[in-house]
């Protein structure tokens, strides 16, 4: 009878989730644009009915048909490649940089008493104080902005890969130990592993602001890329063109933050985390 | 044959953790350290494992000279440290990297085979309970075959019945290869259980106190007279070694004082 009941109940409850699971997966994410395409349908609506001119501030059909004259006049892609270069090109060299600095002075105390009061007094610059140096040192080409951009990416990732050494459980070093590893086999099995977690969030973090050094790169002195579309919108007066400029860093953040993460998850399997999503 | 030669150890704040300890543990015997808090008996076995080294005094394992962690020497610590990136089958095979692939996967399946966890080779160590993990971290130990397993408290931090379960298990293990077992221990029961030869270790600074034979025949049985003899005369030299009891023999009464709160 027990039996019975189990089958039966096991039956109805494979009945009520096995079609609803894979709506549900491909559905939840999309709960995310609520809120953003409430809004937009709002406005939208609000400059049909009369009740702003929209001038300043344009409608999402605005926005959507200066997207679509942008990209088909070749600007938006040629613009937004040049961004994405950049950041790329930055993103590399800061990750390189911090990850190498951040893992020396998270291993070694003594480097870590030399080094990071340094590093953390030229992290305290406002970003853009580098700006008018970079420009008489590297000139006003790729190289400076590509500089500034590596040197906003830096801090994070120093930062993370710094907290993320030192704080790595004695008892597992000591596992590593135990089973005679030292040098580059503790680092490759031990440390690397150990830190990767806390890793992955520097790099998103790196990233998120390689975007916004980005644009304060480009703000200055650049004929190309994403940046420039803003100033040249706000130069002649086309809002739309800014509007769809900041659209088009929103979707680029978010996708190259996404990408970021998605390549990183096979690795980070094994965590035992209090978050599901 | 491992031998402690006037093995003694001061931390670097000061600390006299170890005096002058000497002992020949032939291979195979399995021996227990008990004693209070401050005996130095996790030092000495992180002495032997190569971890902390000795500050005077030679620890020798087969005429070699022991200053670092050795191939022929596993440890299990009082939790069971499993690397929480590894698979448990990788966390078993960890100590067989160098070995080639066919040898390894088939070693590793024997030790999980072993403590009864074949089931569970491709789980994450996130997935087991306490005494699974403590169990897997046994095999890891026990996979490279050491000739000498040291134990720091290993299952301690387990409840009375899985513990009891895991003492049986480390004993079917042990019948395996023989490998000599230096288990250090808080549970006197425990150390009765499975060593040997149990050595009293006395505080300030640490040194051995007295060695107490328990060649009793395997299985043991806990409720046998002979058990509770051997059991009482360790609990009677742990009450002696803290100074706790005027009586010098190995008194009824002063064994049941002391029983409870020896540490």
């Amino acid at each position: 009878m027990s039996l019975a009941l189990m089958s039966i109940s096991s039956e109805g409850s494979a009945e009520n989730t096995g079609p609803k699971r894979p709506a549900r997966r491909y559905l939840r994410p999309l709960v995310g644009l609520l809120l953003p395409v409430g809004l937009a349908a709002f406005w939208e609506l609000a400059v049909y009915l009369g009740w702003s001119n929209g001038r300043l501030v344009p409608p999402p059909s605005v926005i959507y048909q200066t997207f679509a004259e942008l990209a088909e006049a070749g600007e938006l892609q040629y613009h937004a490649a040049a961004t994405i270069w950049r950041v790329f090109a930055g993103f590399l060299c800061g990750v390189a940089a911090g990850t190498l600095a951040g893992a020396i002075t998270g291993y070694s105390a003594w480097s870590h008493r030399v080094l990071d009061p340094t590093l953390q007094a030229l992290r305290s610059i406002p970003s853009i104080a580098w700006v008018p140096l970079f420009i008489l040192w590297f000139g006003i080409f790729e190289a400076s902005k590509i500089i500034l951009i590596a040197v906003g990416v830096f801090f994070p990732v120093y930062l993370g890969v710094m907290g993320a050494v030192m704080s790595v459980d004695r008892k597992i070093v000591e596992v590593g130990r135990a089973f005679r590893l030292s040098g580059f086999a503790m680092v490759r099995r031990i440390l690397l592993p150990a830190v990767l977690p806390a890793y992955v969030l520097s790099l998103r973090a790196g990233l998120g602001l390689g975007w916004m050094f980005v644009v304060a790169a480009e703000f200055l002195g650049a004929s190309t890329g994403l940046g420039f579309l803003l100033i040249d919108g706000q130069q002649l007066g086309k809002p739309a063109q800014i509007v769809a400029a900041i659209v088009a860093f929103a979707i680029l953040g978010k996708a190259s933050d996404a990408l970021l993460a998605a390549a990183a998850a096979p690795f980070l399997r094994w965590e035992d985390r209090f978050a599901q999503h | 044959m491992l031998q402690l030669e006037h093995v003694s150890k001061t931390y670097p704040n000061g600390v006299h953790a170890l005096e002058n300890v000497t002992v020949d543990i032939p291979l195979g015997e399995i021996l227990a350290v008990v004693g209070g808090s401050g005996c130095g008996k996790s030092t000495m076995l992180r002495a032997i494992a190569g971890l902390d080294p000795a500050s005077s005094g030679r620890i020798m394992l087969n005429g070699d000279r022991i200053t670092a962690p050795h191939e022929k020497i596993g440890i299990i610590f009082q939790e069971p440290r499993l690397l929480p990136w590894l698979t448990v089958a990788e966390n078993v095979g960890f100590g067989l990297e160098d070995r080639p692939k066919a040898e390894r996967r088939s070693r590793v399946a024997a030790a999980l085979e072993r403590v009864g966890l074949s089931d569970k080779a491709d789980v994450w160590p996130r997935e087991l309970s306490g005494g699974q993990a403590q169990r897997v971290a046994i095999a890891r130990a026990l996979a490279p075959r050491p000739e000498v397993l040291l134990l720091d408290e290993p299952f301690s931090a387990l409840d009375a019945f899985t513990r009891a379960d895991l003492q049986d298990h480390l004993l079917t293990l042990w019948a395996d290869s023989r490998p000599t077992l230096v288990m250090v221990t808080h549970d006197v029961e425990e150390a009765v259980v499975l060593a040997d030869r149990i050595l009293v270790m006395r505080p300030r600074p640490g040194r051995i106190f007295e060695e107490i034979a328990a060649d009793l025949p395997r299985p043991r049985d806990r409720q046998s007279a002979g058990f509770d003899f051997v059991k009482r005369r360790v609990l009677a030299a742990l009450d002696r070694s803290l100074e706790r009891s005027t009586i010098t023999d190995a008194g009824h009464t002063a064994a049941e004082a002391g029983a409870g709160n020896w540490w």
